[in-house]
């Protein structure tokens, strides 16, 4: 136990004396949690709240273009725009706008679009009416048999920036097409309003007949609203863990070439042992990280902006995940460190080797989006499991055993990639 | 004098390598020698050392410390053996104390007794008033000086030196040579390897020059020089042996 205890403490002391490795350990984290977040929160906003100018481009001046700009006008987060300095705009004016960057978004209503929906609406509504009438109306009945009229179709142009993703235009494009429908179905309603001779209007489209309840499937009642800051705080605190691979598996390799490991090679003390003081140091490491990060996320993250992150009564899982994700990370770092014979080797590749476990665990982009081969590979990232864990803690208000499997994958995974070290290091430094 | 290390037909030849760096090495190190095994560059000397050192096990043949087969007793064989390699083989940025009481720990030292020792090495080595700084700010001397105290503060039984004196000033020399004299005194056996030659000849009570994994000569030093017509010093006994062909290996 002794043994134990000193080299724990002798890796305290040299991380003690290594400020740029701290730096990394606590600097680089706590930096990178609130730069994503951030930029994160930011882009979020601009999405989701921030006022969008849209160009409209009425070149129809009739009934359509009104209603049009009527719904853009009132709809939120949308600023209508339909003249520069107070000039008009035209289509071609409307389309150097957004080619050259200017708006992301311009809308060309066609001329005569109104007319024709007019006479189209007109000529169908006379014609279910005259065919309606067949049955008991005579007045009417040879209208119900006029031949059925042909239409060309008006085209709306929507001009999108080229910088604006497909997402982004899909998700404007249906909006601009529902209004559309909107529209025309009040077109119709009217004229059959008009053309049945109707006093007064029955409100028949008054009230919304099917709508659309938008809740988050959690459990219990305390549940917390999923936000930018609740999915980035646990991705990015794993990610600062999972760091750590790269001065641990420094230490080992530094520990080679200083000819200290022949020593400890040749004293009466096992392999075990050693690393035992590394995992114990490193483990404490990751959790003075988790506890900084957390910090950070309660009382920083109002200060510039952000909305605060509180784990509330789940911080006590969120500990036990932070703690098995490092053991997680701590065994793939001896394991490097163990394999790597220079510090060029083990630095770079453990850093690399990080990166893609994030981007294959979820941190920057949600498994569910990835393409489906990727998915698969996703399960296989000790990230993910911990990512996973949190989510199912914070945003699920999972319990203990919810989240037994995951943690369970991670325990695998630092027993592994520990007996792994072992083995590797007996194998090669006796034979 | 009591045999404290026996090898008997020993060999190793690395995994992937076709080459035997020991070839059926047969050796008897007697309780109290100061033991010179000396040989060209990839002779097999840090094999041999490594090997009875316990760090890699041997391809085939036997070893024995006192009674304490090397198999079945390598923990119990450490702890009775100092090894001070090559290298300086201490933490930089840890001073000259943190690092003999992290390695002394190793040894299961009372803490007590171990701060004590310490206290007394490095006063015997000159550098009490280095005891708190970093091993960093030292000169190559002085990181011999302390690399060697690591290797001491357990007293055992066999000290395993491994160019104990290369790249050292004539003070720390000095003092490092007299620190071994002393420790073999009090009955400390040393193994010692090196290619200062004349070091040798005048440091060992027993030599071995190894070359191609196999003893070519052994003997006290004086015996080795007279059994070669004309020479006159260890230098010229190892050339006769070994020839002057250089040795280069990578």
């Amino acid at each position: 136990m002794r043994k134990l205890f000193v080299s724990a403490y002798k890796e305290v002391l040299l991380l003690l004396r290594d400020w740029g490795g701290l730096a990394i350990l606590f600097f680089m984290p706590s930096v990178l949690i609130i730069t994503i977040t951030l930029i994160q929160e930011s882009t979020f906003k601009a999405v989701g709240e921030s006022t969008l100018p849209i160009v409209l481009v009425d070149e129809d001046q009739g009934e359509i273009g009104k209603l049009v700009a009527k719904n853009l006008a009132e709809a939120p987060n949308v600023q209508l725009i339909t003249e520069i300095a107070g000039q008009p705009i035209d289509d071609n004016r409307a389309r150097d706008l957004v080619s050259g960057g200017e708006y992301q978004i311009a809308l060309v209503i066609p001329a005569g679009i109104s007319d024709e929906l007019n006479d189209k609406v007109n000529h169908n509504v006379d014609k279910i009416l005259g065919e309606f009438a067949l049955t008991g109306n005579d007045s009417i009945a040879t209208t119900g048999q006029q031949p059925q009229k042909k239409w060309k179709t008006k085209e709306i142009n929507i001009y999108f920036d080229p910088a604006a993703g497909q997402t982004f235009r899909n998700g404007v494009k249906s909006n601009i097409e529902r209004m559309l429908s909107k529209v025309e179905v009040q077109k119709i309603y009217d004229v059959f309003i008009d053309q049945m001779e109707l006093t007064e209007d029955p409100g028949l489209l008054n009230d919304e007949i099917i709508a659309f309840n938008e809740i988050i499937a959690q459990k219990g009642k305390d549940g917390i609203i999923p936000n930018a800051v609740q999915h980035n705080v646990p991705a990015w605190i794993l990610f600062g863990i999972f760091f750590i691979v790269v001065p641990l598996g420094i230490n080992l390799v530094k520990e080679k070439n200083l000819g200290t490991y022949i020593r400890l090679r040749t004293s009466p003390v096992s392999y075990a042992i050693i690393l035992g003081g590394k995992i114990v140091t490193y483990t404490v490491i990751c959790l003075i990280q988790f506890a900084l990060m957390l910090l950070i996320a309660k009382y920083i993250f109002p200060l510039i902006g952000l909305i605060e992150f509180d784990p509330g009564a789940q911080l006590p899982l969120m500990v036990l995940i932070a703690f098995v994700a490092g053991l997680a990370a701590i065994g793939l770092g001896i394991l490097i460190g163990t394999l790597a014979e220079t510090q060029e080797q083990s630095a770079p590749f453990g850093a690399i080797f990080v990166i893609i476990l994030a981007a294959l665990g979820g941190v920057w982009v949600p498994t569910f989006i990835m393409p489906e081969v990727m998915q698969k590979v996703s399960a296989f990232s000790p990230m993910n499991w911990g990512i996973s864990a949190f989510y199912d803690v914070i945003l699920r208000n999972g319990t203990a055993t919810d989240i037994a499997r995951p943690l369970g994958y991670l325990l695998l995974f630092f027993v592994i990639t520990l007996i792994a070290a072992i083995f590797y290091d007996k194998k090669h430094q006796t034979h | 004098m009591e045999e404290i290390i026996r090898v008997h037909q020993l060999s190793k030849r690395y995994a992937g390598s076709d080459r035997y760096a020991l070839k059926d090495l047969s050796l008897s190190i007697a309780g109290g020698e100061i033991f010179g095994l000396l040989g060209p560059n990839g002779a097999g000397k840090t094999t041999l050392i490594s090997t009875l050192c316990g760090m890699i096990k041997p391809t085939s043949g036997e070893l024995w410390f006192k009674n304490l087969n090397y198999r079945q007793h390598r923990r119990e064989i450490q702890r009775q053996i100092g090894v001070v390699p090559q290298e300086y083989a201490l933490y930089p940025t840890l001073t000259a104390t943190e690092n003999l009481y992290y390695f002394g720990s190793l040894y299961g030292l009372p803490a007590a007794r171990l701060k004590q020792d310490i206290a007394h090495g490095l006063e015997r080595v000159g550098l009490t008033d280095f005891a708190g700084k970093p091993i960093k700010t030292f000169s190559g001397g002085m990181q011999r000086r302390v690399n060697l105290l690591a290797g001491i503060l357990h007293r055992p039984n066999v000290l395993f030196l491994d160019e104990p004196t290369v790249g050292v000033d004539v003070h720390s020399k000095e003092v490092i040579m007299a620190l071994l004299h002393e420790l073999n005194e009090q009955g400390t056996t040393i193994i010692y390897s090196s290619h200062h030659l004349n070091e040798a000849q005048h440091f060992c009570t027993k030599i071995a020059i190894i070359d191609e994994g196999s003893i070519v000569v052994e003997g006290k030093p004086q015996q080795l020089i007279e059994s070669v017509s004309g020479a006159s010093t260890l230098e010229n006994v190892f050339i006769h042996l070994t020839g002057s062909q250089l040795r280069d290996y990578a």
